[in-house]
């Protein structure tokens, strides 16, 4: 059935990858439904909530909000690409950053598109797209804080 | 063996949260699978004169309430509510038709038209002929209270519908086998959905299966209507033979769920002239959408914190909640006692602004203490903790101080004290019957109770009580899914009751297991002896007496309670108020795991802000205008200030290690606080949200000038529409309306 | 997602001239750049188009060079993309402001310039500062290329001169003479739509836009040139009442937009 499509190159998580997919079929749901990559979630389909993040060519997107066909020849990076060993995964899990968890991939990674040592101010402003309707968002910056506290440690 | 009730153990349910594995129920995808979609009313009252399909109808699956096997309701309280509509809607986004089909576009391109016969609708819940319950609570005797008084105070306070906005929208996925249907799904109490199934699809108890997979925030959204949608997707299910996957998509969710109840409270209080309250006369309304739901249970809690944590010897209540053609509201974290402990805070500050008198000190002079007794006339044991709270979220956030240096500047400065009783009124307990069992692995224990993890901590909770009460390491101490098929009936996750009422049962399991054991680890008991399973019944703790005929007696086993301190500023050109900081000082018994406390607590006061600030559910026509996250606006980072957390403890003598309940608690006094901030400023803010828009048209606080002498007066009627002077003082020997609230000091 | 995405027809041009030339022959098409507006609406089910036209790997359209004294920004280049330029944050520090102010990270990594004014939103957060720095904005087609002054950009709610078979390509602002100002009055501090979004420039010849108050963004000239001729804050202000027509909304009322813009009014005066 998908076959009439035309192949669409991009790396995911590192590694090469092709959907025969609609072209404007969204990011979000070729992660979910072709790529088999359920990590990645949908709250709202309007761009509000974050909750879909993905990291394209190293920037936070809303991936309710890509055609697929704009990420070829893209790399790709989803929550799964961090294999559950990035220190801010620890951290999360730790210090209070994932109470229902929903939110928390999405967080994570605009977390990790924000780069290394930012301060309290710049993380505010960076998650700003990112609803969290448990924490409040202080456990959040505790185990973003944590994390950075481990990284300087090594 | 290091214990680890009181540390910060790694949560249960962590690691999988955070890489992205745990698999909520839009991650599920069986073989043959079909997608649902809910047609539903566009109007808010009236008849269904005809259904059209405007597409072929091959491959579709659709069920009407004809197609129902059991009865057409919703089982909860009043069985008034059907599942799906037969002949008659009663609000907007009312549920008429269920459609399945492979092909999610198809689904979506089938185009059905609905021609109704139109009934005049009712909005306004003053204008209600429907009265779903109504609750009346008397103690003392009002005239004679109100001739103690030297001052009479009056006002207004409403509160709007609010939206859970869990981050995942409602969710189910209904499997028919052998005979009868599991479903897996989004929700907080598998329990109330099995019950809702078995009447729904008239098959027997044992044949119908639910299972609560991960769930992305329940908030009190997931209590009862997780009911309809897996009602809908059964229906599906077995009409179809094959699995069916009903997911709401975020507008669907917001125009067709649950929010919380809108509130009208009333008070008129008496008070000397020291501050003293003498007398309370307090009226709510609240408004319970087209079906009755939980709203007499809301109405009840929200009665019985009416008076606020407050001393009294002369007290009315009077409450009801009532019909309107809107869609049905239901349980929202508070239950009723945020609504009513914001009037009672607000209307507090109101009485100390009357009075001329410090804030603080009018609340030390009547904040409840141990031994005095509550308008229900229980008896408050030595954990009440109303001064401590107060004097340590004064202390903490230099209130007083703040509050002199904030005078004439456009930042303000304002508090809250306020309490939760954990549990289920009264005799709700007892009714539940909640029981918890503990099963012995080859490495451990498995937890097995209905409680659900829904981000609260539930898990992690659960199995500390039972590492420390069974001596065996937390690791080895696994939480069973919540699967009926598995579990017994530990009651539902709501009320602040899973640590304190469902973690003692697990408490005494793990105890009596402990014993059973004696010497033997698990591993070697069940060599031995072969399976172990230990399960234990809620029992009263003991004096715990309460008349529903009354509303007289213990309402709740016990109470939390807790102090906020808000600073807030104004921007001068836009009239917004932006939190700045919160101080918050909770005792909530014993912290077990206080991550978790701290992250309840965190989280309720955020929410907690969105309530007073800007979340405000448009409603036209009887349905949700703004059904977008674009334009329903919850707080991000950027409208969070910092928050400093103070926990206390007064053990609770019949919780897990002391510990009371505290997921709700920390919701209820935010809202009062940030109005109580906003009238520092000056601003006769009276309502909530408290938006720009209701800022502006705000009338400002004027001063008063003289001093207090005469006594009480009567009720002249019924005071006109909230902040635009609809609360008045009287000072009797003059005209109503002729002396004005003073200024604090 | 409320739209079935297999009857919607995807051209992907290789190159600006490829696009330009299928939008002649097989328009109308709806540009695809960012999709945060686009994407929104075919979630929801409200979108009619069927047919687009993939922009968004046009690099051509991307860019920021300053010629002279005219800053030229790629109608691709994403709001990011504005915010990070050092070029723009000297010179236009009004548009990377507003810029900020646009959703937040994520949008503001796929949203474009030129997407904010191809969509026409009267609530557009750039669009008072296009307005009121007097820009020209590049349209092309495979036959020409034109440039409109923005003022003149929009025919009415929604509408504008832009013809189906033309691509917005870039936007080219001269030099601004004067002390840049802007403020957007939203829902809440990120994430929102606005109530009231004003952009100025302070000089002996003050220009001031608004948008949220009227159909389109609305340059407010006799506003201007009250405070130009001296007229007392008081006096503008009036005369700014006539120049916008908010109207009551789900997200704020008329009676809140006049009072903010009024105020706001104030500030820049005061300020700038």
């Amino acid at each position: 059935m998908s076959s009439k499509y035309r192949p669409i190159a991009f790396v995911l998580n590192a590694k090469r990858t092709s959907v025969r997919v609609h072209p404007m079929k969204r990011l979000l749901d070729v992660l979910r439904e072709d790529c088999g990559l359920t990590g990645t979630k949908e709250g709202c389909g309007e761009g509000e909530c974050g909750a879909c993040t993905v990291i394209v060519n190293g920037q936070a997107v809303n991936s309710c909000l890509v055609p697929v066909a704009q990420v070829a020849g893209a790399k790709v990076m989803t929550i799964e690409g961090l294999k559950g060993r990035h220190r801010l995964q620890r951290a999360f899990a730790e210090f209070g950053g994932a109470q229902c968890g929903i939110c928390t991939p999405g967080m994570i990674l605009a977390a990790v598109a924000l780069g290394p040592h930012p301060t309290l101010e710049q993380v505010r402003t960076g998650l700003a797209g990112n609803i969290c309707r448990c924490t409040g968002y202080e456990g959040i910056y505790r185990a973003i804080r944590k994390s950075e506290d481990r990284s300087k440690k090594k | 063996m290091s214990r680890s009730v009181g540390r910060n153990v790694i949560r249960k349910d962590g690691a999988a949260k955070a890489s992205g594995t745990a698999s909520y129920v839009d991650d599920l995808t069986l073989p043959g699978m079909l997608h649902a979609r809910t047609v539903r009313s566009t109007i808010p009252c009236g008849d269904i004169r005809r259904i059209g399909f405007d597409f072929d109808a091959a491959g579709f699956t659709i069920v009407d309430a004809r197609d129902i096997p059991g009865r057409n309701l919703v089982s909860l309280i009043m069985d008034d509510q059907p599942c799906l509509a037969d002949g008659e809607v009663r609000h907007v986004a009312e549920p008429i038709l269920l459609l399945a089909h492979e092909d999610r576009e198809r689904l979506t391109e089938a185009k059905v038209d609905i021609e109704y016969r139109p009934r005049l609708a009712v909005f306004d819940p003053a204008d209600s002929p429907t009265v779903f319950k109504t609750v009346a609570i008397a103690k003392g005797n009002l005239d004679e209270g109100f001739r103690h008084a030297d001052l009479v105070v009056e006002g207004e306070y409403r509160t709007g519908h609010q939206e859970h906005l869990y981050i995942e929208p409602n969710g189910m996925l209904a499997v028919p086998e052998d005979g009868g249907v599991t479903v897996y799904g989004s929700l907080q109490c598998p329990y109330y959905v099995h019950r809702a199934l078995v009447v729904l699809l008239g098959l027997p108890e044992h044949k119908v299966r639910v299972v609560q997979v991960e769930t992305g925030g329940g908030f009190g959204g997931k209590e009862d209507y997780p009911s309809i949608i897996a009602g809908h997707a059964c229906l599906l299910a077995l009409k179809s033979g094959r699995p069916v996957k009903l997911i709401y998509d975020r507008t669907e969710d917001m125009l067709a769920t649950t929010k919380r109840h809108p509130s009208i409270v009333r008070h008129r209080t008496g008070v000397t002239r020291d501050g003293r309250l003498t007398a309370m006369d307090i009226n709510v309304l609240m408004d319970g959408g087209a079906y009755c739901t939980l709203s007499p249970v809301v109405l009840s809690r929200g009665c019985i914190h009416a008076t606020g944590p407050y001393r009294c010897h002369h007290v009315r209540v009077n409450g009801r909640v009532v019909m309107t053609n809107t869609p049905p509201n239901g349980a929202f974290r508070g239950f009723g006692a945020p609504q009513t402990l914001f009037a009672a805070d607000v209307h507090m500050e109101r009485i100390a602004e009357a009075l001329g008198m410090n804030p603080v000190r009018l609340r030390e002079r009547n904040a409840l203490r141990p031994g005095d007794v509550t308008a229900t006339g229980q008896t408050l044991g030595p954990d009440a903790a109303a001064l401590d709270v107060l004097r340590a979220a004064v202390a903490r956030s230099d209130f007083q101080k703040k509050r002199r240096a904030c005078r004439g500047t456009n930042k303000g400065i304002g508090l809250s004290l306020f309490f939760h009783g954990a549990g289920f009124t009264g005799s709700g307990e007892v009714k539940l019957k909640s029981k918890a069992s503990l099963e012995l692995t080859p490495d451990g224990v498995r937890i097995l109770v209905a409680s659900t993890e829904i981000g609260q901590g539930q898990r992690t909770v659960h199995a500390q009580i039972v590492a420390d009460a069974l001596g065996v390491p937390y690791e080895s101490v696994e939480v069973a899914a919540a699967d009926t098929s598995l579990v017994p009936d530990s009651g539902p996750t709501v009320a602040s009751r899973t640590t304190m009422v469902v973690g003692s049962l697990l408490k005494q399991c793990a105890v009596e297991m402990r014993a059973t054991l004696g010497r033997l680890s698990p591993g070697a008991y069940l060599q031995k002896h072969g399976p172990l399973v230990i399960t234990k019944q809620y029992e009263a703790p003991p004096g715990l007496v309460w008349d529903d005929e009354t509303y007289r007696g213990s309402a709740y086993g016990s109470y939390g309670w807790a102090c906020d301190v808000i600073e807030v500023e104004r921007d001068p050109v836009t009239d917004e108020i932006r939190p700045i900081k919160v101080t918050t000082a909770h005792e909530i018994g014993k912290a077990l795991y206080p991550l978790g406390v701290r992250g309840q607590i965190e989280g309720g006061t955020a929410q907690g802000l969105g309530y007073a600030l800007i979340e405000e559910v448009v409603m036209r026509d009887g349905a949700m205008a703004n059904a977008q996250l674009t334009n329903y606006i919850v707080p991000t980072t950027l409208d969070t200030p910092p928050m400093d957390v103070v926990m206390l403890e007064k053990p609770y003598a019949h919780g897990p290690y002391g510990a009371k309940g505290v997921g709700e608690m920390p919701f209820d006094g935010v809202a009062p606080a940030v109005v109580n901030a906003i009238r520092s400023l000056g601003i006769d803010m009276r309502e909530i949200p408290a938006t720009p828009e209701r800022i502006v048209e705000a009338p400002v606080i004027r001063d008063s000038g003289s001093g207090i002498r005469d006594r009480g007066r009567d009720w002249p009627g019924s005071a006109s529409r909230g902040a635009s002077g609809g609360g008045r003082i009287f000072r009797p020997g003059r005209k109503p309306g002729s002396a004005a609230p003073g200024r604090g000091r | 997602m409320r739209t079935a995405i297999s009857p919607l027809a995807l051209r992907q041009p290789r190159s600006l001239r490829d696009a330009l030339r299928i939008l002649r022959d097989e328009g109308p098409l709806t540009p695809l750049a960012g999709c945060t507006d686009v994407y929104v609406g075919l979630n929801f089910g409200t979108l009619r188009d069927q047919r687009f036209l993939n922009i968004w790997g046009l690099d051509d359209l991307r860019g920021i060079v300053v010629r002279g004294d005219v800053i030229r920004i790629g109608a691709l280049t994403t709001f990011a993309g504005i915010i990070r330029s050092p070029l723009v944050r000297r010179r236009l520090p009004m548009l990377a402001a507003a810029s900020c102010e646009i959703g937040a990270v994520q949008i503001q990594n796929r949203g474009t310039l030129g997407g904010n004014i191809a969509n026409g939103s009267p609530a557009g957060d750039t669009l008072p500062v296009l307005a009121v720095a007097e820009a020209l904005v590049e349209l092309r087609s495979i036959d020409w290329t034109r440039k409109v002054p923005f003022v003149d950009f929009y025919t009415g709610y929604r509408a504008s001169v832009r013809r189906p078979d033309e691509i917005i390509t870039a936007v080219e602002f001269p030099r601004v003479e004067g002390v840049q100002w802007f403020r957007k009055v939203g829902t809440r501090a990120a994430q929102s739509i606005s109530k009231v979004v004003m952009a100025g420039v302070r000089s002996e010849r003050p220009r001031i836009a608004f948008g949220s108050v009227a159909p389109t963004v609305v340059r407010v000239r006799r506003t201007e040139a009250a405070l130009a001729s001296g007229a007392t804050l008081a006096e503008a202000q009036g005369i700014l009442q006539e120049e916008i027509s908010p109207i009551d909304d789900i997200r704020s009322s008329a009676f809140y937009r006049r009072h903010v813009a009024a105020r706001l009014l104030a500030q820049f005066w005061a300020e700038g």
